[in-house]
């Protein structure tokens, strides 16, 4: 018997081949995804991928679980609702920097700072690559972008150092070049209680690299390979990422926070006492 | 009796709206009548001159709203001053009699007056005056049955308060009953 | 199905209509309740946020109207009853969800305690004037359904009314209250939980593997799962075929359309509640809807008073608009008068509909009170002559 990729069976193979444009890093995201959720030991049944719009917006549609493609930035409150109304439930988010960070930025620091229990992966390649490269909240100082044809003007944000602020338990950062990292990176992520983020950084060698003249999707990986430092533990206010410069990856932060829902069964059983009988889900 | 209008007035923290809560709920709840409560709110509506405005009816209403009060509860002086021209040319108008000087008055006006904060402090709670003078404006209107107001008060103030509340209900309405 | 008793209040209470609201939602069996608070609607959730947590329910506070009116679309997907809770600036904030409901299927209620716009306007006093936004306020072809109470009373029905047919329909449902009927407060009996009928989610009972999100098998409506029950399945705003998966074309597009819109349309006559009185022998029929019906019935039983033949009939569902029964009264020769607090709203469909049959009068208000009754009174003795 032909042995079969375990990824395999968490795939929609019915919808292959996805639309990705070769180079791209969202295969490998995927893979890695795929990876960490067959081996974190959270049944199958109850893990739940929400995405938003976008070309990472559409890494839901491919996986064989429950999963849900939503609104343009978005993703996060439709988790909320999701994680609340059956807790039980794993709820992850993947999505890119721009749904998650331009459009939905209020959303993230206010899912932060509840400590909602959910793993958000941002997969960051500092574009809209599937509206045809226009700038984001991530797009590094120069870079080119379709809307900003002179090159970007505004500062970036630094997203592991907003995460960490807005009270983010876990804070990574790699790049699809690290791929056994990425893998446990999303891992402990997912096994975490609490807000766990995950940024990967990614090649859109389509609509970023070729406009910044960066090669192709090889090329933008081997950069990775050089320009990127492991510095696990790094002070999050020095990750920020300039165009060309250094990649500081690793797992920046990892720490215990009460969960929304603890901290609101606590305070609830406070004032209530035994009328109050703790909250666990809708069902 | 088709439909009556009432205005129940005051500085906020009287009490103002449990008062006119109070007697809708005895209209409709204890007595078989129909009633609508509305208020004013927002920012303007709050400070010096807040009010709640119900109508008591034998029949369903159907325009919700207070146009021409024919009874007028007035617990404040900018209150009083407020809402008076509002009424109608024979209105009822009820006074906490220490805090409203009545000026204005139309020949056709009939006035009450009672001595709401003092009794109430007596009673030990000057926060109470509301509910002394829900007793009094039962027992001069006549407009709703005692027991179902009295039914009203008891489920309309906080647990634990009902006694004290009763007491003063039971106090402004013997005032009233001793006008007579 | 017979309602949970441990949500139902039994009894005659004495509340207003955004009170009322939060013990039909519960009463409905709702337990999911995400809402940002927004004058005149702020009643409802405080009263909630006090309440569900009695019952085994949660509220939250989102960050914005956005986010409120998302979460209660990912809460019914994990198997809740949800709902939110607004007024016009939010209303206006929830449009890209509606049409979310709308394509997922998303059984779910919106409330809009209607205030006076445009944007800002009159936080604390009434209009009418969100009732095309209900129905056309987000992008795209699609239906929905929106009920208009009068009286707290009625928002305590129809909200359980509203739940109910979100359930049947796999829709979002508007409740279309304003401030006025929101902030009155008045009688309303909550019945034993035994009388309160609930629909229930109707759920697959497809295999593992098995099932498809958008398959009818020959009904309008799909049945829905939720997470957690092992589908791996999948929801997309995108246009979508029976599998739940994005299909870019015309013809998929059609088919979507098609099927949101006349699962809809060819139940109107099921959705569609009306109340009428004296249109039988009237020569004029004053056509309203919420808080402005009581004050036309004011007005009718002044004309009346004076001889004038007038009926009314009141839309308790707005929308799918029971053009039918307009139309028939159209077509026996009675002139329609139709007031509203906006300045022509729901007039235009009732123009639409009896365009060369009869004469129709607008009797149009800018909202911040009710209408007089007497000007109403006076386009009836118009609309007679």
């Amino acid at each position: 018997m032909e042995p079969t990729n375990p990824v395999v069976d968490y795939l929609r193979m019915d919808r292959i081949p996805h639309i990705w444009c070769p180079g791209c890093g969202l295969g490998t995201v995927v893979n890695c995804f795929v990876r960490a959720i067959h081996s974190c030991g959270i049944e199958r049944d109850l893990i739940s991928v929400v995405s938003g719009i976008g070309c990472t917006g559409r890494m839901a549609g491919y996986l064989r679980l429950d999963s849900f493609h939503t609104t343009h930035g978005r993703p996060i409150p439709f988790a909320t609702g999701l994680k609340l109304a059956n807790p039980k439930l794993k709820v992850i988010v993947c999505s890119g920097d721009g749904d998650l960070f331009s459009i939905g930025g209020n959303h993230f620091i206010h899912a932060a700072r509840r400590n909602t229990d959910m793993t958000v992966i941002c997969v960051n390649n500092f574009t809209y690559g599937m509206t045809g490269g226009q700038v984001t909240p991530t797009t590094p100082i120069e870079a080119v972008a379709s809307t900003t044809p002179y090159g970007n003007s505004e500062e970036p944000f630094n997203l592991p150092h907003l995460a960490e602020s807005a009270g983010a338990v876990y804070v990574a950062r790699w790049t699809t070049f690290h791929v056994r990292q990425a893998i446990k990176a999303m891992k402990e992520a997912v096994q975490k209680s609490g807000f766990s983020f995950v940024e990967i950084i990614s090649p859109c060698p389509t609509l970023y690299g070729r406009r910044n003249k960066l090669g192709d999707g090889l090329e933008m990986m081997r950069a990775f390979k050089e320009k990127s430092k492991v510095k696990n533990g790094a002070d999050t206010r020095e990750v920020g990422l300039d165009f060309k410069g250094d990649i500081i990856c690793g797992k920046f932060i990892n720490r215990e926070r009460t969960t929304f829902l603890e901290r609101y069964n606590t305070r609830m059983a406070a004032r209530l006492g035994a009328a109050y009988k703790p909250y666990e889900g809708v069902l | 009796m088709s439909a009556t209008e009432i205005k129940f007035s005051g500085f906020g923290g009287q009490g103002v709206i449990l008062a006119g809560i109070i007697f809708g709920r005895a209209a409709s709840i204890y007595d078989n009548k129909f009633a609508t409560l509305t208020q004013s709110f927002g920012p303007e509506a709050r400070g010096s001159a807040c009010s709640a405005q119900l109508i008591v009816s034998d029949d369903r209403v159907l325009y919700p709203y207070v146009t021409k009060p024919e009874i007028l509860m007035a617990m404040s002086q900018e209150a009083f001053n407020k809402f008076l021209p509002e009424t109608t040319d024979d209105a009822t108008v009820i006074i906490e009699e220490e805090l409203v000087k009545p000026q204005g008055l139309k020949p056709g006006m009939k006035v009450y007056g009672i001595p709401a904060t003092r009794i109430a402090e007596e009673l030990g709670r000057k926060m109470i005056l509301n509910i002394v003078m829900v007793g009094f404006f039962t027992s001069v209107t006549g407009l709703i049955d005692y027991e179902a107001v009295r039914e009203a008060v008891k489920a309309s103030v906080p647990q634990g308060t009902e006694v004290m509340n009763l007491k003063a209900f039971d106090r402004g309405y013997q005032y009233g009953e001793n006008l007579k | 199905m017979k309602a949970d008793p441990k949500g139902v209040m039994t009894g005659a209470h004495f509340l207003d209509g955004d009170h009322a609201c939060c013990e039909g939602a519960l009463s409905a069996g709702c337990r999911f309740v995400a809402g940002y608070p927004i004058t005149p609607s702020t009643e409802v959730v405080e009263r909630i946020a006090a309440r569900f947590p009695m019952v085994g329910g949660i509220f939250i506070q989102m960050e914005d109207e956005i986010a409120s009116s998302i979460a209660i679309q990912g809460a019914v997907w994990a198997g809740a009853k949800a709902m939110t809770v607004t007024s016009g600036p939010g209303f206006s904030l929830m449009m890209e969800h509606i049409g979310l409901a709308v394509m997922l299927e998303t059984p779910c209620v919106f409330v809009n305690v209607q205030r006076g716009g445009p944007s800002t306007g009159l936080p604390t006093l009434p209009g009418q004037a969100d009732m095309m936004q209900a129905r056309w306020g987000s992008h795209g072809d699609y239906e929905i359904i929106a009920l208009c109470p009068n009286s707290p009373q009625e928002c305590y029905d129809l909200t359980i009314k509203a739940f109910n047919l979100a359930e049947t329909y796999r829709v979002p449902v508007m409740l279309m209250m304003d401030e006025c009927v929101g902030h009155m407060t008045e009688k309303v009996v909550i019945p034993d939980a035994g009388e309160i009928d609930i629909v229930e989610r109707r759920f697959t009972t497809a295999k593992r593997g098995e099932y498809l999100p958008y398959e009818t098998y020959g009904d309008w409506v799909p049945p829905m799962v939720k997470s957690g029950d092992g589908h791996y399945f999948h929801m997309t705003g995108l246009t979508h075929d029976e599998r739940g998966y994005p299909v870019m074309n015309a013809e998929a597009q059609e088919k979507c359309v098609h099927r949101i819109v006349n699962k809809i349309k060819e139940n109107a006559d099921d959705i569609i509640l009306l109340r009428e009185a004296d249109t039988e022998d009237a020569d004029v029929v004053v056509v309203s809807y919420g808080i402005t019906s009581r004050v036309a019935l004011k007005a009718i039983s002044m004309a009346q008073a004076e001889g004038i033949k007038v009926g009314h009939l009141r839309l308790i569902t707005a929308w799918p608009f029971p053009e039918t029964r307009i139309r028939q009264l159209a077509d026996q020769g009675k002139a329609l008068v139709m007031p509203e607090l906006n300045y022509g709203q729901m007039y235009l469909e009732l123009q639409r509909v009896v365009e060369g049959r009869t004469r129709s009068h607008l009797v149009p208000h800018g909202g911040g009170t009710v209408h007089d009754p007497e000007v109403i009174f006076r386009k009836i003795k118009e609309a007679v002559q």
